[in-house]
């Protein structure tokens, strides 16, 4: 369209200064504590709203947690990631085979997971250092096939495209059971994704996280005011895999199972439309994101099983027509004590 | 040598495949991501057309490329121009989303299964040529696609569209200012990459199969050559997608249990090695 934005746009690849386009419309004044309270009081009262769904309220909060460690990478170090699933698969398939090898603690196994997910983040954040945003794509994308090649080959581990069966876990901490209607799973994931919310809190505020809003903004600049910008993006990265992995590990732990869906380009590409669809830079997007994703799901997949995907991608191309930041400030302003409006228009 | 042969048939495919994601990606900064769909829209149009319509084989092949560069049309116009200015992360998004949509398209009016394309009995068969046993098909595949590759080189150098083409990438201020009409411009630039696509799709139905989730199993390999290729010469991308072809044909065949794995740890290679692609200029766009 103008040209000014396009030229800004085009210069991203050569110097390594992402800015432009993309900053801009990424970041986003964090919520006020109350709205944040709010949504913990909603996020727990609504398993006594609705016990019965707890197995999806569980779903959505082990998303929500994916998306929000996407939001990490995404919104607050300004990296498009394309392969954000192998991060979830490779927790997933940690906590699911160290469970299928008899090793069914919850939580030393959730650990290890998020263990495993960060140290192929960390190796693989090298990767991204470098290179324009196509670059950064396909090796996010390629990593993600990557490790889906390898649980595939890998069958006698993993289960290969059957997926790994016989995920059996003892009660979490020892005192509660997991059960059929999902009760615990919601609150064992709520917990991990609490905890989690909490950490990513600190981390942002903290002048780590000022560094990172300062990389996003302009990587040359940032690097010019003594910031090590390739330290920074390495760690953001890895904490953000860690986080992925204990998504994936609470997704194989809750659902007793893990496939190969897991690893799949979809996941990749849901985890993005849902932060979008909330909104990046405010850590809350992937939550909302996720609630409103999944929600939509579920209507939709009652409709037409087949063809839900259709609406999702018509849903997406919408979200982007329409515009990012109208959208998400729209939903935004449903959340009480939210102001609308604040960023610059993006237009 | 044989299978060197078939890895030069498939890479070339590839190339014609991926050089109009080429012309978007290099030249028009758009990361279209939904490329694979318009070649899933050449090879289904090249099956309803010779299975349901009983038009002959050949004649098909420009239809593909027509449909095709149609639909890239009418798509430019009304979606595709909003987004040229915009960020990465909005153009990813929203080619993400046509796939999805072409996908479920497909699989409503089409069904889910494999499409069997039936090739006339002149194209079937083999040849031996210098001691090397060739597939007809494959011969003619490769024939079209050079035909097609030198072509484009041709009209990107040579002809007055391809300076115009160069002049609204470089600076289309400037470009406007002289007279060029840019948005046209660059609305036939995306039509003949989508038709490129549909004939490449078309082509390559029968040898790379055609279902409706062809355009995510191929997105990657056209990314590859794109990113491997550089963005800015046609001879890039064509040279990447003959490695790509050979290297994947070559892979399959001596190592199949380790599958894919060789084409994307070499694209991370690669990608490592040279970021803004192998044969691209120092500083890429």
């Amino acid at each position: 369209m103008s040209a000014p934005s396009r030229a800004a746009d085009q210069s991203s690849g050569a110097i390594p200064a992402d800015g432009g386009v993309l900053a801009h419309t990424l970041s986003r004044p964090p919520l006020p504590l109350a709205a944040e309270i709010a949504i913990w009081i909603v996020a727990v009262g609504a398993f006594f709203v609705v016990p019965d769904r707890a197995l999806l309220l569980n779903e959505i909060a082990i998303l929500g947690l994916f998306a929000m460690s996407l939001d990490l990478v995404l919104g607050y170090a300004g990296i498009v990631s394309l392969g954000h699933a192998a991060f979830f698969g490779a927790g997933a398939y940690v906590a699911g085979m160290l469970a299928v090898n008899g090793y069914a603690t919850p939580l030393p196994g959730l650990l290890a997971a998020g263990l495993a997910a960060a140290l192929i983040g960390f190796l693989s954040s090298f990767l991204i250092l470098r290179g324009s945003d196509l670059t950064r794509l396909m090796i996010t994308l390629g990593v993600a096939l990557i490790l889906l090649e390898i649980a595939n080959r890998f069958d006698d581990w993993t289960g290969g495209a059957d997926g790994l069966y016989g995920v059996a876990m003892d009660p979490v901490l020892g005192l509660f059971e997991f059960d059929l209607y999902g009760h615990t799973a919601y609150f064992y994931s709520l917990s991990v994704l609490f905890l989690c919310v909490l950490v990513a809190r600190l981390v942002i505020a903290s002048p780590f996280g000022l560094s990172l809003r300062a990389i996003r903004g302009n990587r040359l600049r940032a690097a010019h005011l003594g910031i090590g910008t390739s330290r920074h993006l390495v760690a953001v990265y890895t904490l953000s895999a860690f986080m992925a992995g204990l998504a994936g590990a609470l997704n194989a732990q809750t659902t007793q199972f893990v496939s190969l869906e897991v690893l799949d380009f979809h996941r990749s590409a849901d985890v993005l439309l849902m932060l979008v669809l909330g909104g990046t830079g405010y850590l809350y997007g992937g939550l909302i994101g996720a609630v409103v994703f999944k929600v939509l799901q579920t209507l939709i997949s009652d409709l037409t099983p087949q063809y839900w995907q259709f609406w999702i991608g018509l849903l997406l191309v919408v979200l982007v027509l329409v515009g990012r930041d109208r959208m998400s400030e729209r939903l935004g302003a449903l959340l009480p004590g939210r102001r609308r409006g604040v960023e610059g228009d993006p237009a | 040598m044989t299978i060197i042969f078939d890895g030069i048939a498939y890479g070339m495919l590839l190339f014609i495949l991926a050089c109009g994601l080429a012309l978007t990606l290099g030249l028009m900064n758009f990361i279209n991501l939904a490329h694979g769909a318009f070649a899933m829209a050449g090879g289904y149009v090249l099956v309803v057309l010779t299975q349901r319509a009983g038009v002959p084989f050949l004649a098909c092949l420009p239809l593909a490329f027509l449909v095709t560069a149609l639909i890239g049309a009418l798509l430019e116009r009304t979606l595709y121009q909003h987004l040229y200015g915009r960020s990465h992360l909005d153009q990813v998004l929203f080619s993400v989303g046509i796939i999805f949509m072409a996908i479920t398209a497909v699989q409503y009016v089409m069904g889910s299964s494999q499409q069997i394309v039936r090739l006339p009995d002149w194209l079937q068969g083999r040849v031996e040529i210098a001691g090397i046993g060739m597939g007809v098909y494959r011969l003619f595949t490769i024939a079209i696609c050079a035909v097609v590759a030198i072509a484009l080189q041709v009209g990107l150098v040579r002809t007055r569209f391809g300076s115009q083409l160069r002049a609204a990438v470089d600076d289309p201020t400037v470009a406007r200012g002289l007279g060029i009409n840019v948005s046209l411009v660059f609305a036939v630039t995306f039509a003949v990459g989508s038709g490129l696509a549909g004939l490449g799709g078309a082509l390559g139905a029968e040898l790379l199969g055609l279902d409706p989730v062809f355009p995510l199993r191929y997105m990657i390999y056209f990314l590859v050559v794109v990113a491997v290729g550089g963005t800015t010469t046609i001879t890039g991308p064509l040279l990447a997608a003959l490695i790509l072809g050979i290297a994947d044909v070559l892979g399959k065949y001596y190592v199949p249990q380790l599958g894919a794995f060789i084409i994307y740890t070499l694209m991370v290679l690669i990608l490592l090695w040279r970021p803004n692609g192998l044969f691209s200029r120092a500083v890429a766009r």
